[in-house]
């Protein structure tokens, strides 16, 4: 083998233990030294030596164990050069002593789930736990996150660097809670997953590549929480509600990127092995005995799905779905689609009578599906100047170029 | 892992209080430094005199400057702590909910700086 090809092995290799193996070698290194940040950096320590290491000796055959070995090293002589100010001689021999026992088991296993609830400690302020898990979990720099979260790259960073610190300092532990306590703690593990997926689907073009990567991750992170945790009706609800998000992504941009609102999607460009996923994991989560919060979104895909491919309008089960979601969750959001859901229902009249108040709720004056909604609504009932009002705030409040030219295509359609 | 649980109340509502109602007060806390006891996680505690019985000390230009009253003049008033040995925050935290000062005012749980 030549020494480019060599190369390229060696990093190919590399590349693909990063994608498999990255998360479970943090979470097994940092639930061990509650230390997040140290297992990154000993982590990125070994992977720039294997790229150099390698090439030279040819791939091990177990490189999880080998990247670990290394990692591992490097966690110890950290500590030891910090041990007269941080860490005493004894917590030294334990973490010696626990990370070669780990060693000497062939098999590592897998505390991912630990390391997220971890990052989504209700101790961890909330808007910092989707990218915290992005990182420790999935290895993501802070640069692409921060783009991803609109923050700048060194905010992010700094707020990273606070919250793994917190993890560290405060004692934050590494485990999966209690069965009475796992249902809210699993809460903020899901919230922060949907806020990573959220995130990647605000660029449904897939123009941003960092953004779509994180619709990706996010499904990956939600995939991974059910498998590790099986029986939990909301993970599989989360998952369900992403995956039939996901299945239209294609179907909301026409050939000419323009934007299509989903009464007007093609179905046939829906993934259609997506939705059937998503459908037979909310069948598995009614069989577990307790409704939430993403079981109900998930259900309101499905009832959305099938009422385009059957081509039946069922909006007063929509509307029964939104009443129980709102009863949940109380989210003006929520209130904001019901109200939509009521004006198919009953007539824009009664839908506008239905729509919150911003003068009720200051958050909502910089929503910009309010805004949307509000003018769709008004232009049914002949409130043109009102709607053009509407309108214009919504196009003022969209990031999204094709949005907001199809709202000002909606503006330009109410005549004089 | 050791950390404070920093209680912080009203003084005002407290003195606002009828005789038997501080007594009953006063019995929780009893209750719960006992349970503390019991679980073998109790390092310490201390209940503090009123935020009136403050002064402040602060050494400028090598000249002690003494003030009448708390540092902080804030609604709520450290009362008292519980200095706790268990093993990581979530531990902590479940102990933090059951202490009295948690329904009538806040805990503030911190870590404690290992030497």
């Amino acid at each position: 083998m030549t020494a480019p090809e060599a190369d390229d092995e060696a990093r190919g290799t590399a590349d693909r233990v990063a994608r498999r193996s990255y998360g479970k070698l943090v979470a097994y290194l940092a639930a061990r030294t509650q230390d997040v940040a140290a297992a990154e950096d000993a982590l990125s320590d070994a992977f720039a030596s294997a790229l150099v290491d390698w090439p030279l000796k040819g791939c091990p055959s177990n490189p999880e164990a080998w990247l670990l070995t290394v990692a591992r090293r490097k966690l110890i002589d950290g500590a030891r050069r910090r041990r007269t100010s941080e860490i005493g001689a004894g917590e030294l021999q334990v973490l010696a002593e626990g990370l070669d026992a780990a060693a000497a088991d062939p098999a590592i296993p897998d505390q991912r789930l630990a390391l997220m609830f971890a990052c989504a400690h209700p101790a961890i302020e909330p808007a910092i736990r989707a990218p915290l898990i992005l990182q420790a979990v999935l290895g993501l720099n802070a640069a692409t996150i921060a783009s991803a979260f609109l923050m700048s790259p060194t905010a992010m960073g700094q707020r990273l660097v606070r919250a793994k610190t917190k993890i560290r300092q405060a004692g934050i532990p590494f485990r999966i809670p209690e069965r009475e306590e796992l249902a809210g703690r699993l809460d903020t593990v899901l919230d922060a997953i949907y806020a990573a997926f959220t995130e990647g689907w605000t660029d449904p073009g897939g123009a941003d590549v960092a953004r779509r990567d994180l619709a990706e991750e996010a499904l990956f992170l939600g995939r991974l929480v059910t498998e590790l945790l099986p029986e939990e009706p909301e993970a599989l609800g989360l998952l369900a509600l992403m995956l039939h998000a996901e299945a239209r992504r294609r179907a909301r941009r026409n050939a000419e990127g323009e934007y299509v609102p989903f009464a007007e999607q093609d179905p046939a460009l829906w993934n259609g092995r997506m939705i059937d996923e998503a459908e037979a994991l909310l069948v598995r989560a009614s069989g577990l005995g307790s409704v939430g919060r993403f079981q109900i979104e998930g259900a309101l895909q499905s009832a959305h799905v099938y009422r385009r491919r059957a081509g039946r309008a069922n909006w007063a089960e929509v509307v029964q779905l939104y009443d129980g979601l709102l009863a949940l969750s109380g989210s003006p959001v929520v209130a904001i689609n019901r109200a939509l859901a009521i004006a198919e229902l009953r007539g824009a009249g009664d839908g506008l009578q239905a729509m919150p108040q911003v003068t009720a709720d200051l958050r909502l004056t910089d929503y910009q599906p309010y805004w949307a909604a509000r003018a769709e609504l008004l232009a049914q009932t002949g409130a043109h100047s009102e709607a053009r009002h509407a309108y214009e705030v919504a196009i003022g409040l969209e990031r999204d170029l094709a949005v907001r030219h199809f709202l000002r295509q909606r503006q330009s359609a109410l005549g004089a | 892992m050791q950390y404070m649980l920093m209680i912080y109340s009203s003084e005002a509502d407290w003195s606002k209080m009828t005789p038997a109602e501080q007594q009953t007060g006063v019995a929780a806390y009893g209750a719960y430094t006992e349970a503390l006891k019991k679980a073998g996680v109790l390092a310490g505690s201390n209940r503090l005199q009123d935020s009136h019985s403050s002064t402040t000390v602060r050494t400028r230009n090598g000249k002690p400057q003494v003030l009448n009253g708390p540092f902080a003049d804030s609604k709520e008033q450290l009362g008292g702590y519980y200095l706790i040995d268990v093993p990581d925050l979530d531990a902590a935290l479940s102990w933090a909910a059951r202490c009295p000062g948690a329904g009538h005012g806040v805990v503030e749980v911190r870590p404690i700086w290992a030497m």
